[in-house]
């Protein structure tokens, strides 16, 4: 089990942020297409299409065609996952649409991602969509930000709408605080610098999307940040030398190594690794994301929802959070209501005790707010009602991310970001 | 929360054999392996009654073998299921019951044959394919034994109504999927919580392809039914396909027979399951044969999804797999 092979043929998750406007579905067809990840009877299917409707081509934005519920209410499901791999890579889609609960659904596609690629209409220019779109690609910790500039055809390949659209982004980027992105044009509908270098954009010296994308660091590494190993469950076992405990979880981030010290928080609990334990065998040291057990020295008390760390690196422990959130539930927030908050491993009972201000999407200007509805983000104060391991979002993703679980209704009614 | 500590006797069974990897990369399989177990993990400790769908295919028996790099040493803390059409390939069911007693595991079976002899289901012809009427027979075995959370070893890539579908996926107390209605699911926080009559579907193969499967089993060195393996077998030629001559399927005068070297990529029920010429013998073979292969898993090898456009779809909301 050796996760640090160091080659390339390493995942990566990346969401996708556009309207069918832009020609997402095109964009994405495209790049399956052209990437030779379309099988062929899905193909003979465009084809009899096209030949039905006497299109002179076959249109590659219905390999991404919805579900029948969809189609008939005309409405799109939050989140589609779609797979690929080319010799350096697997990918792994996060197809979110742009319309409707664009908010909902785009913030649960980019809190797997390791990147976003934002469609951009060349025509239309950097639009409110687009400061949104990179908005909440960034609130939620996304590093890669790759801007497709679409539609270059529409706009006979010319460099100026292109520099344009780029100069706005990266100077918004920059208001945000993230890393500048990486803006390649294309057209997705005739396959320009998707895949393939395009002949009809000879001032752009960058690579194609698919080249792009196949270059970018893999998941944040997650393995040089410090040790948080939330235990999942403990299993006891019988062995003829008498009975053991072994604590089973991921290496969230971080390393861990046997005869490290180690605590277990909240409790405070401190013990020493004896035994790094796999169904393949026991291990020396592992590391994030790896899936292990851990054997202690002492009889100390560790249970589910208890995160394993250095005592030399240890998160915040504390019943009281602030934590910008995302609204997800039909129904509005309303005061006083229990709800069950989730971080890692642990549950507990909580409530929200003060909206601190609400964030306009628009204008990403604070606003005063008394209540909650679907799709808004807030900055958020919260009470638990049992001490909790967490750090801010920024710091560590895995011990940092938050869901509020309506206690009666059990709807996941937010998702958030702990800001400290 | 209840199976939060577990007391378990046996250690760890027999070792496998350990065999060298095929793949040169395996860094993404290792990815996805740790991934299925954190989500394996999670239902051990969320649940109060779950059970793991095993059918003897290739992804039940690649979740059953994370399942034990999830949970061993010591017994699974949940039992098989096997929900039997009655039309399955002999060798598929003995190769069932070899690992099941290999492993000690508990395997439940309920058939559909049982569910028709009750009246539950009226297939309208005796040879009928019954892979739709094993909604009834699964669900009937859910209220039985009162699981919370079934395992199973779906996978996203088969299918655009699969790849809408959540890692946790919850089913009303009809055991229904209403795809508008899904609980959103971000990072690792799963909502596990439930009322009674509500169940969990829990897919932790939910990000794997066809080929990761494969290159898995090639590099855990995973027995598999011979089916999946080059074989040669009389079929009857319909259209571009491949019909095997088994008593539940009817051929055609017009329709030769003829025997070819073929393997199958899936195996459920007999009577819609089709096999694909190949002379792919091993896991490795069929690994370098899906790199090139350009036909999708379900598109080649299944009639009930030609049925239309949307049959998954339909399936699933009626509380298919």
């Amino acid at each position: 089990m050796s996760i640090s092979s160091g080659n390339d043929q390493r995942l990566l998750r990346f969401t996708t942020a556009g309207s069918v406007d832009d020609g997402k579905s095109s964009l994405i067809g495209r790049l399956l297409h052209d990437a030779g990840a379309v099988p062929t009877d899905q193909l003979a299917a465009l084809e009899r299409i096209a030949a039905r409707n006497g299109d002179a081509g076959i249109d590659l934005s219905l390999l991404t065609d919805g579900l029948v519920a969809e189609r008939e209410q005309g409405i799109t499901i939050d989140v589609a996952y779609r797979y690929f791999a080319t010799p350096r890579r697997k990918f792994i889609i996060a197809d979110t649409p742009g319309h409707e609960q664009y908010t909902r659904n785009m913030v649960t596609g980019a809190s797997t991602a390791d990147a976003a690629v934002i469609l951009v209409d060349a025509r239309n220019g950097m639009t409110t969509q687009t400061r949104r779109h990179l908005f909440l690609a960034h609130l939620l910790g996304i590093r890669h930000l790759v801007i497709a500039v679409n539609k270059m055809d529409l706009v006979e390949f010319a460099r100026a709408p292109f520099d344009a659209v780029a100069g706005a982004v990266k100077a918004f980027a920059a208001t945000l605080g993230a890393e500048p992105p990486i803006v390649v044009p294309l057209s997705a509908k005739f396959g320009d610098n998707v895949v393939l270098r395009s002949d009809h954009l000879p001032w752009y010296d960058g690579e194609p999307l698919l080249a792009i994308l196949e270059g970018l660091p893999s998941a944040a590494e997650a393995d040089n940040l410090p040790l948080r190993l939330p235990v999942q469950l403990v299993r006891r076992t019988m062995t003829p030398a008498g009975q053991y405990r072994r604590y089973l979880g991921r290496v969230e981030s971080g390393r861990i190594a046997v005869g490290d010290p180690i605590v277990a928080l909240p409790s405070g609990a401190a013990t020493r690794v004896r035994a790094i334990a796999t169904y393949d065998g026991p291990l020396d040291h592992a590391a994030a994301p790896q899936s292990i057990g851990i054997e202690i020295d002492d009889a100390v008390d560790i249970a589910r929802g208890d995160v394993l760390v250095h005592p030399t690196e240890v998160p915040a422990v504390a019943r009281r959070l602030e934590a910008t959130i995302c609204w997800f539930d039909d129904e509005p927030f309303a005061a006083g209501r229990r709800y069950l908050i989730k971080v890692g491993t642990r549950t507990a009972v909580a409530h929200i005790n003060e909206i601190v201000y609400r964030l306009d999407v628009t204008t990403l200007a604070p606003v005063p707010a008394t209540g909650l509805v679907r799709n808004d983000i807030a900055r958020v104060r919260v009470t638990a009602a049992a001490p909790l391991a967490f750090d801010p979002y920024r710091a560590n993703r895995a011990t940092g991310a938050l869901i509020l679980i309506d206690e009666q209704t059990h709807a996941t009614v937010a998702a958030g970001m702990i800001e400290g | 929360m209840s199976s939060d500590e577990i007391i378990v006797t046996i250690e760890r069974p027999a070792a496998s054999p350990s065999t060298p990897v095929l793949s040169p990369s395996a860094a993404h399989l290792d990815a996805l392996e740790s991934e299925a177990i954190h989500i394996l993990r999670e239902v051990a400790a969320e649940f109060r009654n779950p059970v793991l769908l095993f059918s003897g295919g290739k992804d039940s028996t690649v979740l059953l073998r994370l399942a034990e790099k999830a949970l061993r040493p010591g017994r699974l803390p949940f039992p098989l299921l096997h929900v039997d059409t009655g039309h399955n390939f002999p060798e598929v069911i003995a190769f069932r019951d070899r690992l099941v007693t290999q492993l000690g595991e508990r395997l439940i079976v309920r058939t559909v044959q049982d569910s028709i002899d009750r009246g539950r289901v009226r297939p309208k012809h005796a040879n009928q394919s019954r892979n739709a009427f094993q909604i009834v027979t699964l669900l009937d075995a859910i209220a039985e034994f009162g699981f919370d959370a079934c395992i199973g070893g779906a996978r996203r890539d088969e299918e655009k109504a699969r790849a809408k579908e959540r890692i946790f996926s919850f089913r009303d107390a009809f055991g229904q999927w209403d795809p508008r209605r899904q609980r959103p699911e971000l990072w690792s926080l799963y909502n596990t919580r439930l009322d009674p009559g509500e169940h969990m579907r829990v897919f932790p193969l939910s990000n794997w392809t066809e080929l990761d499967v494969w290159q898995y089993i090639a590099r855990e060195n995973l027995e598999l039914p011979s089916l999946y393996y080059a074989h040669p077998r009389r079929v009857a030629l319909r259209g571009g396909a491949l019909v095997p001559v088994v008593d539940t399927l009817e051929i055609a005068d017009h329709e030769p027979i003829e025997t070819r070297v073929v393997r199958f990529r899936t195996v459920g029920d007999i009577s819609c399951t089709l096999p694909v010429e190949s002379p792919a013998a091993t896991a490795d073979e069929v690994v370098a044969e899906i790199l090139t292969a350009r036909i999708s898993e379900r598109g080649a090898t299944r009639l009930d999804d030609r049925t239309s456009d949307a049959s998954m779809e339909e399936r699933k909301r009626a509380g298919y797999f």
